[in-house]
C-alpha cells in the first residue's frame, strides 16, 4: 500500500494547469506562453482566467523561449509549456542561450513527457529531456511524482530565481506523496530507508517503486524508496546516504538511463559512495506506440523490473 | 521635430570617433569582429546618441528604452557605444575578450551593464525583442524597443517566427533594423543564400518597412522618428550599408568579417577617420 493509503489519481499536467491559475491570483506578473499545445498541457486554465497574460507564439517554440526571455527582462514571470519533446529537442539552443546563459528567470513547465504519452509513439515520447536540460548551467531540473507535488513544485520555482526545467506527464498517477509533505528543490524524500537496496526513483516511476517495495517486503527484503524530484541539484546527500545504509542502489525512471536520474546517481557514487547500481529506464532506445501501461512494461519499467533490478543490485553487493 | 544641422553634425562626429574607438580595440585584442562593427556604427550611434531614452548610471532604470544586438557578433561596437554613454569607463575597452573581462568576445548580460541580454548565437535576438514589447505593452509602459540584426542573420528561421509574432501581437513600440551590408563569413549574402528582397518579405509579414541609406545619418534619424509615429504594427528599418564603412582599408572586404586591423591598416585608417573629424 502507498502511503497513507490516499487512492486519488491525477494527471501531473492537470495539476500544473491548476497551479498557474492559483498563481495568476496570487501575482499579477505571471503570465504564461504556449506553442498550440494549451488544451494538452493544461495552461488553457490560465489562459480563460488571465487571457491578457496569455501568449499563444503558435508552432514556434524558439521563438517562445526567446519571447519569454524578453518577458522576464520586462519584469514577468514567464511560465512556457509545451511537449517536453518540443520545449527541450527543438528548443534547446533558445534554452541555453537566451535563457539559461543570461541566467533569466524562466520557468519551462513541459508535459507529455516519457513513453506514457503512449499512442502518438516514439517522435513524442521524450525520453532524453532530463539529461539535456541537467547539463545546461544555471538549469534546475525538477520532475514531480504526483499531482500534489506538482502544485507545491510550481508554488517553489516561481519563489525561486532563475531558470527551471518542470517535467510533468499526461496520465492520471497515484498520489504517492504523504499529505504532510513539503516540497522543497534539492532536498530528496525518504518514504522508507531500508536494509537491504534503496530504490531512488523520479517521477511516475516512484508509484512503481513503492509497489515494488511492498511486493520485495513479502519476500523479505527491505529495499527503501527516495523520491529524487529535483534532479539538479541533486540531494548528494541522501544518494550518499542511501548507499552506504543499503550498499546497494537501484535508480528508476521514465527515461534514458543515460544521463537522466540515473547518471546523476552514478556520478554521486562513483565519485564520493561506491556501491553496486542497477539502472532502470529506457536502454538506449526510442519509444514506440501503445498503451501507457502497456509500454511501462515493454520497456522494462514495472514495479516487477524494479524488484528484479533491487535482486540483482543486491546480488552484486554480495559478490 | 526635424532635426538640427548642428545635431547632425555632433552624430556624424560621434560615429566617426566610435569607429576609432572600434578598431584601436579590435587591433589591440587582436581578435574579432571589424566588418560588422563598422558597417553598423552610423545606426547604433543615431539610437544610442538621438533617439533612445536611459541613463547610464541606472541600467535598470524601468523607464529606459531596451536595445538588443541580436548580430551579437559586433560586440565591439556595443562595448565602444556603452562606453561613449557613460556605462563604463572607456579604458576598460582594452580588456576585450581577455580572461576575468566583462567585454566578452560576444555580450554577456550577466557581466557588463547596458547589455539587456547575452547574445551571439544568431536569430535568437528579434524573440527576445518582442517579449520586452510584450512586457512593456503589459504595464502599458510608453518604453520602446530597438533590435539590431544582420542580413545574413536573416536566414536563421527564428528570425522569421519572431517576425510573425511581433505583426500578431500589433507590437508598435517595436523599431527593428538590418544592418544591410551584404557580405556574411563565406562571401556575399546572395552567393551563400539569399535573403532578398528583404523589404518585400518584412512587408509580407506585416510590418512597417522603411528602406535608407545606413550611413547618411539624416536618413536614419528621420526612419527612427517615423517608426515611433507608426501604430498598429511593428517596424522595420533595412539600412543599405558597407562592410567595414569607414576606411578604404576594410570596406566591402569580406575577410574583415572577423579579422582584425594590422598595426599599419589602423594607421590609415585613423588617418581618413580623423581627418573626417577634423573637417
Amino acid at each position: 500500500m502507498f502511503h497513507g493509503g490516499n487512492v486519488s489519481k491525477i494527471a501531473t499536467r492537470d495539476a500544473y494547469g491548476d497551479a498557474l491559475v492559483s498563481l495568476g491570483k496570487k501575482r499579477n506578473d505571471v503570465v504564461v506562453l504556449d506553442a498550440d499545445l494549451s488544451g494538452s498541457t493544461k495552461t488553457a486554465k490560465f489562459a480563460k482566467a488571465f487571457p491578457d497574460r496569455f501568449f499563444n507564439i503558435g508552432i514556434a517554440e524558439q521563438d517562445m523561449m526567446g519571447t519569454a526571455a524578453g518577458l522576464a527582462i520586462g519584469g514577468k514571470l514567464p511560465f512556457v509549456s509545451t511537449f517536453a519533446v518540443f520545449a527541450t529537442g527543438r528548443a534547446w539552443e533558445q534554452v541555453r542561450q537566451s535563457i539559461c546563459y543570461p541566467n533569466l528567470n524562466v520557468k519551462i513547465v513541459a508535459t507529455h513527457a516519457g513513453v506514457t504519452v503512449g499512442e502518438d509513439g516514439g517522435s513524442h515520447q521524450s525520453v532524453e529531456d532530463i539529461a539535456v536540460m541537467r547539463v545546461i548551467p544555471h538549469m534546475t531540473v525538477i520532475v514531480p511524482a504526483d499531482g500534489p507535488e506538482t502544485l507545491q513544485a510550481i508554488e517553489a520555482v516561481a519563489e525561486y530565481q532563475g531558470p527551471c526545467y518542470v517535467r510533468a506527464g499526461r496520465n492520471k498517477v497515484p498520489t504517492v506523496c504523504p499529505e504532510n509533505y513539503r516540497f522543497r528543490i534539492g532536498k530528496a524524500h525518504v518514504f522508507n530507508e531500508g536494509k537491504h537496496a534503496a530504490i531512488i526513483a523520479t517521477g511516475i516511476m516512484v508509484a512503481e517503486a513503492l509497489k515494488a517495495r511492498d511486493q520485495l517486503k513479502a519476500e523479505g527484503i527491505d529495499a527503501g524508496v527516495i523520491n529524487m524530484s529535483t534532479i539538479k541539484p541533486l540531494d548528494r546527500d541522501a544518494v550518499i546516504a542511501a548507499a552506504t545504509r543499503c550498499g546497494a542502489i537501484v535508480t528508476a525512471e521514465e527515461h534514458s538511463i543515460i544521463g537522466g536520474l540515473g547518471g546523476a546517481v552514478a556520478e554521486v557514487l562513483a565519485e564520493s559512495a561506491p556501491a553496486p547500481l542497477v539502472r532502470i529506464g529506457l536502454k538506449d532506445t526510442f519509444g514506440t506506440s501503445g498503451d501507457g501501461e502497456g509500454l511501462l512494461k515493454h520497456y522494462g519499467l514495472s514495479a516487477g523490473d524494479i524488484a528484479a533490478a533491487v535482486k540483482e543490485a543486491i546480488k552484486k553487493k554480495k559478490s | 521635430m526635424a532635426v538640427t544641422e548642428q545635431q547632425l553634425q555632433t552624430l556624424k562626429d560621434r560615429a566617426r570617433r566610435i569607429r576609432i574607438d572600434i578598431l584601436k580595440m579590435l587591433t589591440d585584442c587582436g581578435s574579432g569582429h571589424t566588418g560588422g562593427s563598422l558597417s553598423a556604427a552610423d545606426i547604433a550611434t543615431a539610437l544610442y546618441f538621438y533617439k533612445m531614452k536611459y541613463d547610464p548610471r541606472k541600467p535598470g532604470w524601468k523607464e529606459r528604452d531596451n536595445f538588443i544586438l541580436s548580430k551579437g557578433h559586433a560586440a565591439p561596437l556595443l562595448y565602444t557605444v556603452l562606453a561613449q554613454a557613460g556605462y563604463f569607463e572607456h579604458a576598460e575597452l582594452c580588456t576585450l575578450r581577455k580572461i576575468g573581462s566583462r567585454l566578452q568576445g560576444h555580450p554577456d548580460s550577466k557581466c557588463l551593464p547596458g547589455v539587456e541580454i547575452s547574445t551571439g548565437s544568431l536569430g535568437q535576438g528579434l524573440s527576445v525583442a518582442n517579449g520586452l514589447a510584450l512586457a512593456h505593452k503589459l504595464d502599458k509602459a510608453p518604453n520602446r524597443v530597438y533590435a539590431l540584426l544582420g542580413d545574413g542573420e536573416l536566414q536563421e528561421g527564428q528570425i522569421w517566427e519572431a517576425a510573425m509574432t511581433a505583426a500578431h501581437y500589433k507590437l508598435d513600440n517595436l523599431c527593428a533594423l538590418v544592418d544591410n551590408n551584404g557580405l556574411q563569413i563565406d562571401g556575399p549574402v546572395a552567393k551563400v543564400m539569399g535573403v532578398e528582397p528583404i523589404t518585400d518579405k518584412w512587408r509580407a509579414f506585416g510590418w512597417e518597412v522603411l528602406d535608407v541609406d545606413g550611413h547618411d545619418m539624416e536618413k536614419i534619424v528621420t526612419a527612427l522618428d517615423k517608426a515611433e509615429t507608426i501604430k498598429g504594427k511593428p517596424t522595420m528599418i533595412v539600412c543599405r550599408t558597407v562592410k567595414g564603412k569607414g576606411s578604404k582599408c576594410f570596406e566591402g572586404k569580406v575577410e574583415f568579417h572577423g579579422t582584425t586591423p594590422t598595426k599599419e591598416e589602423l594607421a590609415t585608417a585613423m588617418k581618413e577617420l580623423e581627418e573626417g573629424v577634423c573637417k
